[in-house]
C-alpha cells in the first residue's frame, strides 16, 4: 500500500535531517568544566571570539539518535549477505573489537619509551611470525596503511632494490585484469606501466608476457588468485621468467583468502606481496576502511623494507625508527607516521590465534567450497567469464543478460530489493558487464542457496521482458537510484548555510 | 570554412590558420553525460596526437589529442559552468578549443564529413 | 570452528551439486608440491576465552597512558572520547559496511561523510575537504603532489618545523616522482619565520609546507609566507597535528593557505599506539579536482529526494589508473565517524571550550616546570605542547621519570636521532585529560630526577 505520511517517515524507514540543520545555538553534548582564567600564551593568534566556526549543538540525545538513524540506512555483513567480490566482506567477530579495546592497548601513546611498550612490540612481532609462517617468506614491514600502501611499500623496494644494483628498468608488466590501484601505484614510484594480454581462460597470456621481457623490466605485478578469481597455474613459470630477466615478481596478495593455509607464496616465487588484514584477516571494513597492508619480502627485496621495524633483542624488543642504525639494512623510507596499525595488527591476531593453522585451512576451502558452489548453481542460468573452478570468488559476464534490455546494473539493483548487497559490477575490466561474487567461508549454504534462487528468479524476470522493472529497482531502499551525473557537474561537498 | 574530422571523434572547423576543435555527436552520445571538461591553457603549444583535454563522464576520463601541431588560442570556458553544451550542441556551443595551426599539410590527413560518417558506419559493423 | 557455518554434511552435498570429489581438487591450478596437504606450524584454534586471555597478558605487559599521569604528545595526543563514540562505530551497520559503492543502502556512510566534509572544512575555514586519508603524514606527502600537478612544478620547500615521520614520509613519497624537496632544519630555539624561508621559494617550486602549531608547539602567523608563496606562483601547504587547536587558535584558511591537512585522530579516536587514524584534508574550491581521496557529494534520487553519493571519481585509480591523482583505494572511514560524532556532541561550543582547557592545562603545566631548577620553558608561543630544555639529557631524564610511574613528555632525541644538538629538549604536552595533581607530580618528579 502505498501512501505519503506527514513526516515524510516510513514506519522503521527514518529521515533524517543533516546534523548541520538540527543544531541551537547553547547545546551541547559534553559538559566540560569552565577553565581558570590564565594569561594567554597563544601569542596573539588566539580565535576572533565573534566568529563562528560554523559546528551546530546538539545534545548527547540527538547525537545518539541521529548517527543510529543513520546506521539504518546501511547495509553491512552483521545486516546479511555481502557478496562484494574482491572485497572479502566476511563475518568481523566482535572479540577482536573488544581486545584492541583493551587497557595497555587502546591507551598507548606512539611515543611512549620502550620500556613501557614490550608487550605491544611482542604483539606486533606475534602477529608478523604468523604472516611469515603463513607466507613462508624471511622478512615483512607491517607499516603500510592499506592494501593500496602496501603496493606501493613493495613497488618502492624493487625501485631501491633497481637503484642499488645500479639499474634504470622503468618498465613494469600489468596484467590488464589488474585492481587500478596496480597502475596507479607503479606511475607513483616513476614507473611505466605495460600492460600484459589475458588468454582465453582469464590466465596470463604467458606468451605475451615472455615476448614483453627486456632488460628494461622492474618486473611484473601480478595479482594471484587474479581477480577473476582464478589461480594463475603459470605463476611458476612467470616468476622463473622474470627473475631471469632480472626482475622482481610483486603479487598482489588482495585474494589471499583463497589460499591462506594451504599455499606458500614463497613457494611461488614471490619478491613481495601485500596481504590486506581487512580482508584475509576479517579486520573490519569500517564503510571504507582503515584497513591494513603488511608486506612480505624474498631475501632479496628485505633490505630495503622501509622503517619502523620491531627487532628482538637479548633486552626485549626493540623498535627501529631510523635508518642509520649498523644493521645492514638500507631502508627505501618511512610510509606512515609512527609504527602502523597497530589497532588492525591486534584485530589480526586475535583472528589468527582463535582460527589457528587448522582453522585458517579450513577457512581458506571453505572460502572457495562456498563460491564453487555458487558458481555451481548460477551457472545454469547465468553466462560464465571463463570455464573450470574458480578460488574464492565467481565471475560472469553479462551475455546471459544479452536481448533483455536489463543492464548488469539493473539487475544489481534488483537484487538490492531483495536484501541482499549485490555483486561487484563491471570489474575486472577485461570481462564484459562484470558480475564477480564473493560469498566467503561465513555465510551458510541456506544463505547462498537463498541469494542463488533470488538471483534466478530475477534472471527468469528478466528474461520474460520485463526490463522496466529492473530500470527502476531498486523500490524498497530509504533512497532510490541517485543522480550520479547531476553530483558531478555541479559538486555539492559540503552544507553551507547559503544552500540549505 | 571547412569542416574536417579524425579518427579520435573530433571536428575541427578551420578559418585561416585557426581552428575551432570539439568531439562529434557520435563521441558524445558514445561517452553519456559529460560532467567535466579539462581544457587547455591559451598559450600552450601542441604536437598532434599530444594530450590536449579531457572530456569526463560520472564513470569514464576519455583523452582528447590534437588533430595538427599548433598553439592554444582560446578555450571554451562556458563549459566549466555548463558541462552539459558538450551533449547538447557537441558540433556548435559544446566546442573545446580554438587552435592555432603551424602546420597546414597536417590537414589533408583529416576527412570531410561524408568520408567521417563512413568511417563511424564503419566501426558500428 | 566457531565462525566457520558449514558441516560436514553441508561440505559434501555441496561437492556433490559442483561434482568435485574432495576440496582439494577445487585447488588443481596450483604448481605440483605447492599445495600443502597439513597446517603450516603454528598454534591450531583457541577458544574465545584462551584468546582473550593471551591478548590480556600481552596488553599487561604495558604500562597505558590511562594508569599514569601522562603528557605525551608530538603528533598524538590523549583526550577524553565520550562513550557514545564507541557505542555508535560499533553499531555493525557502521563497523561492518564497505565503501558506498551502493549508494541506495549506503546513505547511512554517505550522509555521515558529508557532515565530516563540513566539520572538517569548518574549523581549517578552507572551502572543501575531502573524506578522509590515512593519517595526517600521509596527507602531508599527498599534499605535496597534488601542489606538484596543480603548479606543474617539482619542488616543495619543507619548514624545519614540521613533523620529522611527516617530512620523512613526504620524502619517500617524492623520491621517485622527480619531486625536490628542500627546507631547513628545525630547531625550537630559532623561529622559522616567513623571511627564512622566502630565499628558498623560486618560480620552480610548487609549495612551501608549515606546521601550525609547528612541532616545538610554537605558533606563527603564515599570512605572509602566503603572500610570498603566491608572488611565486607556488602553493601554502598547513600541516596540523592537534585538530582541537582551531578551537582557541586562528584558522589556517585565515592566512590564505591552499591546501590544509593534517591529523585528525585527537578528536574521538583512541591513541591505540600510533594507528589507526585519520587524515584530514582541505583545500579550496578552484583545487577541488586536484583532490587525493574520496569525496561525497549531494544529489537527489529518482523521486527527487535528497541523497549523497560518491563523486569526481573520475580523479581515483579505478578509472584513471596510472593517470589517478593518487593510489589511494579508501579512507579511513571508522575513525572518521568516530571524528564526526564527537565532534557532533562538542559542537560550536564544547569544540571551543575544550580547546580553552587545553590552552589553560599546558600554561598551567608550563608555570609548573619553570618553577623547577634545570627546565627552562623555550617557547614564547603555543596551544597545547610546549619544548622545554633540560639540564639533563632528555631521554635519561624520560626513563626516570618513567621509573617514577610519570610519561613526562617525548625527548627530541627520538624524533631526530641524528641531532646532537637536541639531545636536552623534550615535548611536553597537557590535555584536558591532565588533573592538577598530574601536573603537581610531574614538576615533583622532575625536581628529582634533575636534582
Amino acid at each position: 500500500m502505498t501512501f505519503q505520511t506527514h513526516t515524510g517517515n516510513r514506519g522503521l524507514v527514518l529521515e533524517e535531517k543533516l546534523i548541520f540543520e538540527q543544531g541551537e545555538a547553547g547545546r551541547s553534548g559534553v559538559d566540560l568544566p569552565d577553565p581558570a582564567p590564565v594569561k594567554s600564551r597563544l601569542g596573539g593568534l588566539a580565535r576572533d571570539e565573534n566568529s563562528e566556526i560554523g559546528l551546530p549543538g546538539l545534545s548527547e540525545p540527538q547525537v545518539v539518535r541521529h548517527f543510529t538513524r543513520l546506521s539504518q540506512k546501511n547495509f553491512g555483513i552483521d545486516s546479511g549477505f555481502f557478496p562484494l567480490g574482491s572485497c572479502t566482506m566476511k563475518h568481523n567477530p566482535r572479540l577482536n573489537e573488544k581486545v584492541a579495546r583493551l587497557p595497555g592497548i587502546a591507551d598507548l601513546h606512539p611515543m611512549q619509551p620502550e620500556s613501557t611498550v614490550q608487550g605491544a612490540l611482542e604483539l606486533m612481532d606475534q602477529c608478523a611470525h604468523w604472516l611469515l609462517v603463513l607466507t613462508g617468506m624471511p622478512a615483512v614491514a607491517m607499516s603500510p596503511a592499506s592494501g593500496a600502501q602496501g603496493e606501493l611499500c613493495g613497488m618502492m623496494a624493487i625501485r631501491a632494490a633497481l637503484d642499488a644494483r645500479g639499474e634504470n628498468r622503468r618498465r613494469v608488466l600489468v596484467p590488464e585484469s589488474a585492481h587500478g590501484t596496480n597502475p596507479a601505484t607503479a606511475a607513483a614510484c616513476g614507473f611505466t606501466v605495460d600492460s600484459i594480454p589475458a588468454t582465453a581462460d582469464g590466465r596470463v597470456d604467458l606468451a605475451a608476457f615472455e615476448a614483453k621481457l627486456g632488460d628494461d623490466v622492474a618486473g611484473i605485478m601480478l595479482t594471484n588468485p587474479n581477480t577473476c578469481g582464478l589461480f594463475e597455474r603459470d605463476v611458476r613459470k612467470i616468476a622463473d621468467l622474470v627473475h631471469a630477466a632480472g626482475g622482481y615478481f610483486y603479487c598482489d596478495g588482495a585474494n589471499f583468502n583463497a589460499i591462506v593455509g594451504r599455499v606458500r607464496p614463497a613457494d611461488l616465487g614471490v619478491d613481495a606481496m601485500h596481504i590486506n588484514l581487512h580482508k584475509t584477516f576479517s579486520t573490519p571494513h569500517g564503510g571504507g576502511g582503515p584497513g591494513s597492508g603488511p608486506v612480505v619480502f624474498s631475501e632479496a627485496l628485505a633490505p630495503f623494507a622501509p622503517i619502523p621495524y620491531v627487532v628482538k633483542t637479548e633486552n626485549g624488543f626493540h623498535l627501529v625508527e631510523t635508518a642509520d642504525e649498523q644493521d645492514g639494512k638500507k631502508p627505501f623510507g618511512r610510509l606512515k607516521g609512527f609504527h602502523g596499525q597497530m589497532g588492525m595488527f591486534v584485530r589480526a591476531l586475535s583472528y589468527m590465534k582463535s582460527h589457528g593453522a587448522d582453522g585458517l585451512r579450513q577457512a581458506s576451502g571453505d572460502a572457495v567450497l562456498n563460491a564453487n558452489y555458487l558458481l555451481a548453481r548460477l551457472k545454469t542460468k547465468l553466462s560464465v567469464a571463463y570455464p573450470g573452478y574458480c578460488m574464492h570468488e565467481a565471475l560472469f559476464d553479462d551475455d546471459f543478460l544479452k536481448g533483455t534490455g536489463v543492464s548488469t546494473l539493473d539487475l544489481a539493483k534488483a537484487i538490492i530489493d531483495e536484501g541482499f548487497h549485490p555483486m561487484t559490477m563491471y570489474f575486472p575490466l577485461v570481462v564484459h558487464g562484470a558480475l564477480l561474487i564473493e560469498p566467503t567461508e561465513t555465510e551458510t549454504k541456506e544463505s547462498i542457496d537463498q541469494f542463488c534462487d533470488a538471483v534466478l528468479s530475477l534472471v527468469a524476470k528478466a528474461e520474460a521482458g520485463d526490463s522496466e522493472f529492473f530500470k527502476n529497482a531498486p523500490y524498497l531502499t530509504p533512497r532510490r537510484r541517485l543522480d550520479e551525473t547531476a553530483a558531478a557537474r555541479k559538486p555539492v561537498l559540503r552544507w553551507s548555510p547559503a544552500n540549505a | 570554412m571547412a569542416k574536417k574530422f579524425s579518427k579520435e571523434h573530433e571536428w575541427l572547423e578551420i578559418d585561416g590558420d585557426v581552428a575551432t576543435v570539439g568531439i562529434t555527436d557520435h563521441a558524445q552520445q558514445a561517452l553519456g553525460d559529460i560532467v567535466y571538461v579539462e581544457l587547455p591553457e591559451v598559450g600552450k603549444k601542441l604536437a598532434k596526437d599530444g594530450d590536449a583535454a579531457v572530456v569526463e563522464s560520472v564513470k569514464a576520463a576519455s583523452d582528447v589529442y590534437a588533430p595538427v601541431d599548433g598553439e592554444i588560442v582560446e578555450a571554451n570556458e562556458e563549459l566549466d559552468a555548463n558541462p552539459a553544451l558538450v551533449n547538447e550542441s557537441p558540433e556548435n556551443d559544446g566546442w573545446f578549443f580554438k587552435i592555432k595551426i603551424t602546420d597546414a599539410s597536417q590537414l589533408d590527413d583529416l576527412m570531410d564529413e561524408a568520408g567521417y560518417k563512413a568511417f563511424v558506419e564503419g566501426l558500428e559493423d | 570452528m566457531r565462525y566457520l557455518p558449514l558441516t560436514q554434511a553441508d561440505r559434501a552435498s555441496m561437492l556433490e551439486t559442483i561434482g568435485a570429489g574432495s576440496v582439494d581438487d577445487l585447488y588443481c591450478d596450483v604448481p605440483e608440491g605447492a599445495l600443502l596437504k597439513e597446517p603450516v606450524d603454528l598454534p591450531h584454534h583457541l577458544g574465545e576465552m584462551q584468546v582473550e586471555r593471551d591478548m590480556a597478558k600481552l596488553a599487561a605487559k604495558n604500562m597505558g597512558t590511562a594508569s599514569a599521569p601522562s603528557f605525551l604528545g608530538a603528533g598524538a595526543y590523549r583526550h577524553h572520547v565520550p562513550a557514545t563514540v564507541d557505542y555508535i562505530i560499533q553499531r555493525g551497520e557502521f563497523l561492518t559496511a564497505y565503501t558506498p559503492y551502493q549508494p541506495e543502502i549506503a546513505q547511512g556512510t554517505l550522509q555521515y561523510l558529508f557532515e565530516f566534509q563540513t566539520q572538517v572544512a569548518s574549523i581549517t575555514n578552507m572551502d572543501v575537504a575531502n573524506a578522509s586519508m590515512w593519517d595526517g603524514a600521509t596527507s602531508c606527502a599527498e599534499a605535496v603532489l597534488m601542489a606538484c600537478r596543480a603548479t606543474r612544478r617539482k619542488k616543495a620547500v619543507l619548514s624545519g618545523g614540521l613533523h620529522p615521520h611527516y617530512r620523512e614520509v613526504t620524502e619517500t613519497y617524492c623520491q621517485y616522482s622527480d619531486t625536490q624537496v628542500a627546507g631547513r632544519d628545525g630547531h625550537p630555539e630559532h623561529q622559522a619565520t616567513a623571511d627564512e624561508l622566502d630565499d628558498l621559494i623560486d618560480d620552480q617550486t610548487a609549495c612551501v609546507v608549515v606546521q601550525y602549531p609547528d612541532v616545538f608547539g610554537r605558533l606563527d602567523d603564515h599570512t605572509k609566507l602566503a603572500e610570498a608563496c603566491h608572488a611565486k606562483g607556488a602553493l601554502l601547504v598547513v600541516v596540523f597535528t592537534e585538530a582541537v587547536a582551531f578551537g582557541a587558535i586562528k584558522s589556517p584558511g585565515s592566512f590564505g593557505a591552499d591546501i590544509v591537512c593534517g591529523e585528525g585522530q585527537s578528536i574521538g579516536n583512541a591513541l591505540g599506539y600510533g594507528g589507526p587514524y585519520v587524515g584530514l584534508f582541505a583545500t579550496t574550491s578552484k583545487l577541488v579536482r586536484q583532490m587525493p581521496g574520496r569525496l561525497c557529494g549531494e544529489t537527489v534520487d529518482q523521486d527527487g529526494k535528497r541523497g549523497f553519493v560518491l563523486t569526481l571519481s573520475t580523479r581515483e585509480q579505478h578509472i584513471r589508473r596510472e593517470k589517478a591523482t593518487s593510489n589511494i583505494c579508501t579512507n579511513s572511514g571508522l575513525c572518521s565517524l568516530a571524528f564526526t560524532v564527537h565532534m557532533s556532541l562538542l559542537g560550536e561550543d564544547g569544540y571551543r571550550k575544550l580547546a580553552a582547557i587545553n590552552h589553560e592545562r599546558a600554561v598551567k603545566t608550563a608555570d609548573a616546570l619553570e618553577g623547577v631548577a634545570g627546565v627552562e620553558v623555550v617557547n614564547d608561543s603555543f596551544f597545547n605542547e610546549f619544548t622545554v630544555k633540560l639540564s639533563k639529557p632528555a631521554a635519561e631524564v624520560v626513563e626516570a621519570l618513567v621509573a617514577r610511574g610519570i610519561m613526562g613528555g617525548v625527548p627530541l632525541s627520538r624524533l631526530y636521532p641524528n641531532r646532537d644538538d637536541l639531545g636536552a629538549f623534550m615535548l611536553v604536552a597537557a590535555t584536558e585529560t591532565n588533573t592538577d595533581e598530574d601536573i603537581a607530580a610531574l614538576a615533583a618528579a622532575l625536581k628529582e630526577v634533575l636534582a
